[in-house]
């Protein structure tokens, strides 16, 4: 499940500029704990954004992104009260969606 | 810091259009991209994420008394987050105790919700209790952001206090014999490339008191200022300080008044 | 706790023994609310052991006491104190035992490196590093070094290598204190953070003809 995204969306002249800060680990599966033991890779590997229900941007991600996330990004279109959708699936099968609305 | 850092950006932008003072000038080439770095970070702070968590669990009744801390009284009146960590520590009558802000939390944890605070003060900085103290640190000092540190030693307690606290920001001890001092009692000096705030000033105890609780992008943690404090204790080869000791508050209480006036830019966001 | 109650009688001996008060003019230049009883119960109170950093580390020395208060160390009335200091750490230094003052420059160019050692997350038994680029600048590659030390580019070239300049180098390593009674560099040698064979590298880091520090070429752009 994962804890909430924080989602920012503003519209200004046709162009809506998507802010959006992810709780995430982030494990790489290099890094060794304490006693020696490797941590187990765990990270976001697919990202999903929707405007209004489209598919804007959809991203795959590795190990070298960093721990919390942030993605910001610009798409053509948009306007004031429409809804932003995004989605992302870790390699552990776990998924967490959030939305906001443009402002 | 976060002043130096804007002033260095400022410059490093002066370079690439047209001119910069002789001195910017000077700045060699990794110093301006660390800078520019810093500054790229400040957009999308995930303090964020933490200060969420932080009000939620502000907001929700745990503990035996099953209670909120809603009511916590900050300094400003049962429930008055807004603004209360700007004015922070200062003494309070109920506990007749100078307070900063972690501590001032445990007790109304005791009080309100009716939790030991033991666990919180003896746990690891990265295990769940202190995950707590550091998100509704997170949350309240967020409350404070763009605010005037305001803090003045009046009564006794905080004068006391703040005489304390510059004691002990001088006092020397250790193999290494480093106070605070060493390495926060000169200008414009810095550790590898890290730029050291100087403390006795009011620009640079706001650069450090102004900016945590901050969320430190190499280790990927949030750090209160009691953790804070903590790992500068360690690295001065002090043993370890206890969790909202006495010395800790007193050493907050010299950097919050000698920084009054500046702008509270919490949470901040360092490298 | 404990520990710390035992340590507490030593601090309140040692602060009784400070410069401020043995002066008998000269206010601290802290106010009365920290008076050596309320600070040394805040310092017993306040600290514990972790690992291998003891709360007994509290405890200072005479250098340490006096320094504490830099403004009253600073003062023309403590000029004599300020040498009988500087005296009794430069009594402390150990000069090499086998009369050689330099080691190897790529082994002291690793201890400069380093800045592990003595915290309480460090394992005790593992050779302690030198901390040289946290405040000064050595050699010339490394462009992150820190700035409260001055300088150390071309040290040998400017200074030569006889023997009173040696002396002068191996007594500030190992106690700095010996030189400037408040210098704000640690005292290797006396407080056994490095062995004498650590600081004849650091020597020839600084002295040795071949070191990047003495190179002709000058700083890299």
């Amino acid at each position: 499940m994962g804890n909430p995204m924080k989602i920012r969306a503003s519209a200004k002249d046709g162009v809506t500029e998507i802010k959006i800060l992810m709780s995430h680990e982030m494990e790489t599966g290099q890094r060794k704990d304490a006693n020696g033991t490797v941590i187990p890779a765990w990270f976001i590997n697919e990202i999903t954004a929707k405007l209004d229900g489209k598919t804007v941007m959809q991203a795959q991600w590795g190990p070298s992104i960093s721990k919390n996330p942030y993605l910001a990004f610009k798409v053509k279109g948009g306007k004031a009260g429409d809804k932003v959708s995004v989605t992302w699936v870790d390699n552990r099968g776990d998924t967490r969606t959030d939305e906001a609305a443009v402002t | 810091m976060v002043d130096r850092v804007s002033v260095g950006v400022a410059a490093f932008l002066a370079v690439s259009a047209v001119a910069a003072t002789a001195a910017y000038a000077q700045k060699d080439a990794a110093q301006e991209g660390i800078e520019a770095y810093r500054e790229a970070l400040q957009d999308g702070n995930p303090a964020e994420l933490y200060e969420a968590t932080g009000e939620e669990l502000w907001k929700t009744p745990a503990g035996p008394k099953k209670a909120s801390l809603e009511q916590c009284d900050l300094g400003l009146g049962p429930g008055v987050v807004k603004g209360a960590y700007a004015r922070l520590p200062r003494h309070f009558q109920d506990t007749d105790r100078v307070q900063d802000l972690e501590s001032r939390l445990l007790t109304c944890m005791e009080t309100l919700q009716g939790k030991d605070p033991k666990p919180y003060v003896e746990s690891a900085f990265t295990a769940p209790p202190k995950e707590e103290m550091i998100a509704l640190a997170a949350y309240v000092s967020g409350q404070s952001k763009g605010d005037a540190i305001a803090v003045a030693p009046k009564h006794p307690k905080e004068q006391a206090m703040y005489d304390l606290g510059k004691r002990m920001f001088y006092y020397q001890s250790g193999p290494y014999d480093f106070s605070c001092a060493t390495c926060h009692g000169q200008e414009g000096t810095r550790i590898r490339l890290q730029d050291l705030p100087y403390i006795p000033g009011t620009k640079g105890a706001a650069a450090g008191w102004g900016s945590w609780p901050a969320y430190r992008v190499s280790a990927g943690q949030m750090w209160s200022m009691q953790w804070r404090l903590n790992d500068c204790f360690r690295q001065q080869r002090f043993p370890e300080p206890v969790y909202t000791s006495d010395a800790t508050i007193a050493l907050s209480m010299y950097m919050a008044a000698n920084a009054s006036g500046e702008t509270m830019k919490t949470p901040g966001i360092k490298r | 706790m404990k520990n710390a109650m035992t340590h507490l009688a030593a601090i309140a001996a040692l602060l009784l023994a400070g410069p401020a008060l043995a002066q008998g003019k000269a206010a601290p230049s802290w106010g009365p609310g920290a008076d050596d009883a309320a600070f040394t119960r805040m310092l017993a109170a306040s600290f514990k052991d972790k690992g291998i950093a003891k709360v007994d580390r509290l405890t200072q020395d005479e250098t340490q006491a006096f320094c504490s208060d830099p403004e009253a160390a600073a003062s023309p009335a403590a000029a004599e104190k300020r040498q009988r200091i500087e005296a009794a750490n430069m009594a402390t230094v150990k000069w090499p035992s086998d009369g050689k003052w330099l080691g190897d420059w790529k082994e002291g160019e690793k201890i400069a490196q380093s800045g592990r050692g003595n915290t309480w997350t460090d394992k005790p038994g593992e050779p302690n590093g030198g901390n040289c680029y946290n405040c000064h600048q050595i050699s010339p590659a490394e462009i992150s070094y820190g700035t409260i030390g001055p300088s150390l580019l071309q040290y040998g070239a400017l200074r030569g290598g006889d023997e009173e300049t040696m002396k002068a180098a191996w007594a500030k390593i190992y106690n700095a204190k010996s030189l400037n009674a408040c210098s704000n560099m640690p005292r290797a040698g006396h407080m056994g953070i490095l062995a004498e064979a650590q600081i004849k590298h650091l020597m020839a880091l600084l002295f040795d003809p071949a070191s990047p520090v003495n190179a002709k070429t000058g700083p890299a752009k």
